[in-house]
């Protein structure tokens, strides 16, 4: 049944659900994503003015993880599809072993990241395979192995599980069981959008890195940003490792920001800093780093105290040294994702840090988790299974009062 | 026509391609097969997903039944005649190169099997019936060619060139193997030989040799210098019941992949007969519902085989590349492999029968004693040479040391991260703590190189 209706002039976040037919069907209220009047805490995140995101060229060209020409050139208003798509062609025009393919890639994805891409690159570079994920992620280690740099795209991380066989058990294990032989299937990136988008209900909102993490082998990464999503997703295509790209798909057309001109690659597996602190570290990563943010404002102002925020950026191989370096200096600790509790990164960043013998003598108080609860993503209950400000910030108040 | 990549990208230095932006360009017009007009007088409308199906008033369906099972290519009689005369042999040196492989591989399977069945290696499979299948495609491939494996192809192994050694150094996992000692036994693998090696998971290398094949063409895309290669991918019967093979059949055909895929279908996946594996008519009658040219050959004629993966090959690379598909027929002589006792479920005197009546080492002989190449003598003296290299090969691997501790924490990724680090170093300790309850002694180099 195709949906005909008027195109609301405010462009927001949608997903694209699997079904093929057009369900661009946004009315202006919208019950599903409004908060209470008197809510001081659960406000959307205002992309417009939060500290996450370079609204100035300036303050995105300070970055010193940048090389200096990137520095030293100009930027562009990006958002975070746009990024990814000028990261995929940056990628392409510097090396033919390149290839990007997966479902709906050819006419510029389902999310507009490939946008232009096989106009300019070519239909043997860019295109659309059978709708088989399995059948993806084989094709991709097999190129890879051949010495291409194979991206391959799986519409939603949803839907990886068809090709878990194929990333477990021959992506990750592909260079081991190798051996001296030396072949390896580091040319394969398998991107895949993520995580909640106010109405993406059971198969269009997981987050499945963690069980990623579980696999040696593999490097599973997630941007929080634009720019992080361009230098990120730069530098996971050169690795020699295979990589696991997760695109937060609610930042998509909601991140925007400054993002330099040239090519340029972030360091993986190293956590970043965002904001300085002495009473408490917040440890995250992809999209609820807003939330945290948003939180850690309210926080400082309401309670007086100095909170550090840590994006992780890479959740596995991690950088467990910046995160314990952090934890010592103030003593106590949450991890938010929004991805279930259990056995999620929380786990193995909380319990990290209590088996540190340096780090566990100065905790002031037990390591907390905010993340999503121990059940699947119902349509309607979106907003009370992610973590939000209220839920961050009271384990904050719990953390600091312990 | 062949074209640099290169040439094919307006490789803008930077671009978003939106609107607006300099770099931006309209999409490409499409014309997709649902706006095809009417022709006049046509059946009817042409749907975009079978255009060229016609119309009829007859409500009919297809029964598989009606259509008559796919025939199986034989060039050489059970007796050794050569029976296509269109056929052009192969040249003595190499029918009897081919012949002493198919002959080192029996033998080898042999020693093996009761070695393993003695405690002195953990596991083997032979492969009784199929050498013929192995030695005789591996025979018409060319050096580049790439090939993944499913385990029961030590014929293509050996006909490519993998030693005694090399076979030996891989079923002790000793510091030789190029696998480091981290597979079971029978996972072989070279990359001089251009065969990738061989995991347990079945069928997952069906579309990875697609997307391999899709590699080489890109390749001589970009440099239409490098060779003209292909993709030869090997897998049972039974692992073509998984999704994998749907997956990479599919993918191989739409996008135009040179890659040939050889089924050995040998009746029976460990105890699963046929008749509980598929109800169509093997593998080869879904090939062409794929869209791929398809043939079905006897398997214990290593003369067809050749033959027709030549030919295969060929068509492999016409037409830019495409996929084609051969269902080798044989029958498993051997059990699954030393975990399996097969007479828990077919008779003793099937195995017996498909012993004399067909064997791919026999038909082979009898051709070359019709040729005057091969005797009794000769039959002699080579399986006790190729017995004594084997078992030469066999004494050496075994005393070899195993390889370096060190190996289980290498290659997990290309450079060892902290956390393995670390975790060496805590293996290291406990080893050095409780040195009764370790014994490194057969690894080269001890405990030390667990050293950072």
């Amino acid at each position: 049944m195709r949906v005909v209706t008027r195109i609301p002039s405010r462009r927001l976040p949608s997903s694209v659900p699997r079904a093929r037919h057009n369900v661009r069907n946004i009315p202006r209220h919208r019950p599903y994503s409004t908060h209470p009047p008197a809510a001081r805490l659960n406000t959307p995140t205002d992309f417009s003015t939060t500290p996450l995101l370079a609204h100035a060229s300036q303050s995105a060209l300070q970055n010193t993880e940048l090389p200096s020409e990137v520095r030293n050139g100009t930027t562009k208003r990006m958002n975070l599809f746009q990024a990814i798509n000028d990261a995929l062609s940056l990628a392409m025009a510097a090396d033919d072993s390149v290839i990007l393919f997966g479902e709906d890639v050819a006419f510029g994805g389902v999310f507009r990241c490939s946008m232009g891409l096989a106009e300019n690159y070519g239909s043997e570079r860019v295109f659309n395979t059978p709708l088989s994920e399995q059948g993806i992620v084989g094709f991709g280690i097999g190129a890879a192995a051949e010495g291409m740099k194979a991206v391959a795209e799986i519409q939603f991380a949803d839907y990886i599980y068809p090709a878990f066989d194929q990333l477990v058990n021959e992506a990750a294990k592909f260079r081991y069981r190798d051996g001296t032989e030396g072949r390896n299937v580091g040319g394969l990136t398998v991107r895949m959008p993520c995580g909640g988008v106010g109405h993406g209900a059971l198969y269009h909102s997981q987050s499945p890195e963690s069980l990623f993490t579980h696999i040696p082998g593999l490097r599973v990464i997630m941007p929080r940003s634009p720019i992080q999503a361009k230098g990120l997703l730069l530098a996971a295509i050169e690795s020699n490792d295979p990589c696991i790209f997760m695109e937060p798909k609610a930042l998509y057309r909601a991140a925007v920001e400054q993002v330099p001109i040239g090519s340029y690659t972030l360091p993986l597996s190293k956590a970043e800093v965002l904001k300085e602190g002495s009473d408490l570290t917040v440890i995250s990563y992809g999209h609820p780093l807003y939330t945290c943010s948003a939180a850690i404002e309210k926080a400082e102002k309401d309670m007086g105290i100095s909170i550090e925020l840590i994006d992780l950026r890479t959740v596995y191989p991690w950088d467990k040294e910046c995160v314990l370096k952090s934890v010592r200096k103030t003593g106590r600790c949450l991890v938010v994702h929004e991805s279930m509790v259990n056995a999620g990164i929380g786990a193995e960043v909380a319990a990290s840090i209590q088996e540190d013998k340096d780090t566990f003598l100065r905790l002031e108080a037990p390591v907390l988790r905010v993340a999503g609860w121990g059940v699947h993503m119902g349509l309607m209950f979106e907003r009370f299974n992610i973590p939000d400000v209220a839920r961050v910030y009271d384990t904050i108040k719990q953390a600091i009062e312990y | 026509m062949r074209v640099p990549l290169a040439s094919l990208a307006r490789s803008p230095r930077h671009s978003t391609f939106l609107p607006g932006h300099p770099a931006y360009r309209a999409p490409l017009p499409q014309r997709w097969s649902s706006s095809l007009s009417r022709k006049p007088g046509s059946a009817g409308v042409r749907f975009p997903g079978a255009v060229d199906s016609k119309f009829t008033n007859a409500l009919h369906f297809e029964r598989p039944a009606t259509y008559p099972a796919i025939p199986t290519y034989r060039a050489l009689s059970p007796d050794g005649d050569i029976i296509d005369s269109s056929f052009t042999p192969p040249s003595d040196t190499l029918a009897l190169s081919m012949y002493e492989n198919m002959l080192s591989i029996s033998i080898m399977d042999l020693i093996m099997f009761d070695a393993q069945r003695q405690g002195r290696l953990s596991f083997y499979m032979t492969s009784q019936g199929e050498e013929g299948t192995c030695v005789g495609s591996a025979s018409a491939l060319e050096k580049e060619d790439v090939i993944f494996c499913q385990y029961r192809e030590a014929g293509v192994f050996i006909q490519r060139g993998y030693t005694f050694d090399n076979f030996m150094s891989q079923l002790f996992a000793n510091k030789k193997d190029a696998g480091k000692g981290r597979n079971m036994p029978v996972h072989y693998g070279s990359a001089t030989l251009n065969i990738h090696t061989i995991s347990s998971p079945l069928a997952t290398q069906i579309p990875q040799a697609a997307g391999a094949a899709y590699a080489l063409k890109m390749q001589r895309l970009t440099d239409p210098n490098t060779p003209s290669r292909i993709v030869a991918c090997y897998f049972g019967e039974g692992a073509a019941s998984e999704g994998d093979f749907h997956a990479a059949l599919n993918i191989a055909a739409t996008r135009s992949c040179p890659v040939v895929f050889i089924c050995r279908n040998n009746g029976y996946a460990i105890s699963t007969p046929t008749l509980e594996q598929y109800r169509g008519d093997g593998i080869a009658s879904r090939g062409t519902g794929y869209g791929i040219d398809t043939i079905r050959v006897d398997g214990n004629d290593i003369l067809a085989v050749r033959k027709v993966t030549k030919k295969a090959r060929e068509m492999a690379l016409q037409d830019g590349g495409r996929p084609v598909l051969i269902e080798a027929m044989s029958y498993r002589i051997s059990h699954h492999s030393t975990s399996d006792d097969s007479f828990a479920y077919r008779a003793k005197v099937e195995v017996e029968d498909w012993k004399r009546r067909d064997n791919p080492i026999t038909r082979l002989r009898k051709y070359l004693e019709k040729k005057s190449l091969w005797s009794e003598e000769k039959e002699a003296e080579a399986r006790g040479r190729l017995r004594k290299e084997c078992l030469k090969a066999f004494a050496q691997a075994e005393k070899e040391k195993k390889p370096p501790l060190r190996s289980i924490f290498e290659d997990v990724y290309e450079e060892m991260t902290p956390e393995t680090k670390a975790q060496m170093e805590q293996l290291r300790g406990i080893i050095e703590r409780y040195p009764e309850e370790y014994d490194c002694s057969e690894f080269e180099g001890g405990k030390d190189t667990l050293s950072p």
